[in-house]
């Protein structure tokens, strides 16, 4: 109660910029550099989890194919960035273009003349089409409740990682390989050129840290709050007025956007795409990080979400890396359902006295 | 749906709610046979009957909950049959629930701040921007909610587990999760349902204290001690039927009433 409500709603924000800053410090003093890649890569999964931590944490629904929706970011960035539209540049849509200044010609890795369109619209048809896929999955299964919706996104999981390994468009087995960097401005670029590494870095926390801002803020509003009725009791929240189809939808789109925009970014750090994004194992590695973070906790679920992706992405689970992290859930549902930070007792904003009996349903 | 008779004689003054041959069935089991009451603007409204009488299902039938098979509902003059929850809360009915329906997890001033949300307008993005309209919304929730507290001299308990309360308080912060989106019309089911004699006395009040704040109250319940205390017309039940409507005298004078309780005990 010291701290003014404005201060205390910046903090957990102003926490994150303070310890992005302090770890990027630490390791350079340290010499290890390389370990920023992971850190990097870590900042964008998390974006991803913070998106399901939206959906499940703040909503109460289950979506068991949350990375589909980073794969549909991340090959709409991978396929656009990468075509030759040289053969189409009669074609007056290839003109027009070219004209804008969204498509230019260049030269290939092997000399050869291509014609590309510009990065920029990989991300963009990425959310347009990450958005649409959400709409037209959400509206009918979002109906459902528990098991059921669990299941239909599971499915659609399941079909967008089958379609990825199935078409040869889209690499097949081999994904996507030599995805240009995407140019920010003079000096930064969404690459893993080791001369960026370090604004990449910062860039893709500024962006997480945009993206725990947004929820946290939600999580303060009336549309937030409608959220967070509907995971208590869909039916009491429809009593006061929430449209619980709309709500739910809303969470689900934009769930759906913070994978999309992950996977676009990731896609243009990495250079590359595989099926790997998209398969199930991804989407229950989010679920574990959302549920060890603590559902509705933005902050806890980025805390355990950007530990648990560097251990992973520096290799310290081995080949075990999937069973780690499916051995996570299970033993979070079991001993502490409501995540590592409430099962260790540590403290919590807005924890009252009587906190410690609502266990949630 | 189109051939049920209107009420008769319009009054002078249109009724806030009206029921008009309200049928249901659930499965083989005509819950509701062909009801059909008014309920005047200002008014406090029981609807009683024996287990199974089909009071619920009337009031879920009002509520939205499911939409009937037959018959219609109109609220302030306007047709509302068949709407969703909450379009019917947006139009301005309240309800509570039976059992405690607060939602878990939330402090008891949020379970109120949330009753609110009828009278917000922003939206999804405008809560993760934070705009003005959001912040606004926010504000004007969390000074009704502690107003609304503070009537029920509750406003010490503001930042307590709500699900973490002795039960009667619960009803009463469910009560003031309704209010709080100031209704027209507060539907109350079977409010004094796990209250002790005093909690029940204490109620009566607060429903009284309701009405004066100019809500109409459509209540069903149980407890026959409470109805006749506090009800300017009661409404009798019995297997979907309506029995009697009338005011509290009379429908405890009547014959059939007296026969539905005491055949059932």
């Amino acid at each position: 109660m010291t701290v003014p409500p404005a201060l205390r709603h910046h903090l957990p924000v102003a926490v994150l910029a303070a310890l992005v800053i302090a770890v990027q410090l630490t390791v350079s003093a340290l010499g290890v550099p390389q370990y920023l890649v992971q850190l990097t890569m870590a900042a964008w999964y998390s974006l991803a989890a913070l998106g399901l931590c939206l959906f499940m944490g703040y909503a109460g629904q289950v979506s068991l194919g949350h990375a589909g929706f980073l794969a549909i970011g991340g090959y709409a960035s991978a396929a656009v960035s990468t075509a030759n539209l040289l053969p189409l540049a009669a074609s007056p849509i290839v003109a027009a273009l070219a004209r804008a200044g969204l498509a230019a010609r260049g030269i290939d890795l092997y000399g050869a003349e291509v014609l590309r369109l510009s990065p920029w619209l990989g991300p963009l048809v990425g959310l347009a089409a990450a958005a649409a896929v959400a709409v037209l999955l959400g509206l009918p299964s979002l109906r459902l409740r528990g098991h059921y919706l669990a299941m239909a996104t599971l499915s659609f999981g399941i079909i967008v990682h089958r379609v990825v390994i199935g078409s040869p468009a889209l690499g097949a087995a081999d994904g996507i390989p030599d995805i240009p960097a995407l140019r920010i401005a003079a000096g930064l670029a969404v690459t893993g050129r080791k001369a960026l590494r370090v604004p990449n870095y910062y860039l893709a926390w500024l962006v997480v840290a945009l993206g725990l801002e947004l929820i946290l803020n939600l999580a303060r509003s009336r549309a937030g709050r409608a959220l967070r009725a509907i995971h208590g009791d869909e039916d009491a929240a429809a009593a006061l007025g929430v449209d619980v189809g709309r709500a739910k939808l809303a969470a689900f789109v934009t769930g759906a956007l913070y994978a999309a925009l992950a996977g676009s970014m990731l896609a243009h750090y990495n250079g590359s795409i595989g099926p790997g994004e998209a398969s199930v194992m991804k989407s229950v590695r989010y679920v574990a990080l959302v549920a060890a973070g603590g559902m509705g906790s933005a902050g806890g679920v980025l805390a355990v979400s950007t530990l648990l992706t560097f251990l992973s992405l520096r290799g310290v689970f081995g080949l075990y890396d999937d069973a780690v992290f499916a051995a996570i859930l299970v033993a979070i549902m079991l001993f502490a359902p409501d995540g590592l930070f409430r099962a260790l007792r540590l403290p919590r904003r807005r924890a009252g006295p009587q906190r410690a009996a609502g266990r949630s349903a | 749906m189109s051939d049920v008779p209107r009420a008769a004689a319009m009054p002078a003054v249109a009724p806030l709610l009206e029921v008009a041959g309200l049928h249901h069935w659930f499965g083989g089991l005509h819950a509701i046979d062909g009801v059909s009451f008014a309920c005047r603007a200002g008014a406090i409204k029981a609807i009683i009957g024996p287990n199974g009488a089909g009071k619920s299902t009337l009031f879920n039938l009002v509520a939205g909950t499911f939409p009937p098979a037959a018959g219609r509902v109109a609220f302030a003059g306007r047709e509302v049959t068949g709407f969703p929850p909450h379009r019917i809360a947006s139009l301005g009915i309240a309800r509570t629930f039976q059992a405690s329906r607060l939602f878990p997890g939330m402090s008891v001033l949020e379970n109120v701040m949330a009753g609110r949300y009828v009278r917000g307008r922003s939206g999804f993005l405008a809560g993760m921007l934070r705009l003005p309209s959001a912040r606004g919304d926010e504000r004007d929730a969390r000074r009704r909610a502690l107003q609304m507290l503070e009537h029920f001299e509750m406003a010490d308990l503001a930042g307590a587990d709500a699900r973490s309360l002795p039960f009667g308080r619960q009803r009463i912060v469910e009560i003031a999760r309704a209010l709080v989106g100031e209704p027209t019309l507060l539907l109350l089911d079977e409010p004094a349902c796990g209250l002790n004699i005093r909690e029940t006395e204490r109620l009566g009040d607060l429903i009284r204290g309701i009405r004066s704040r100019g809500v109409t109250v459509l209540i069903v319940e149980h407890d026959m001690s409470l109805v006749m205390g506090i009800s300017d017309e009661v409404v009798v039940l019995d297997r979907g039927t309506l029995v009697v409507e009338g005011t509290p005298r009379e429908v405890q004078a009547d014959p059939r009433v007296v026969a539905i309780y005491l055949g059932e005990a």
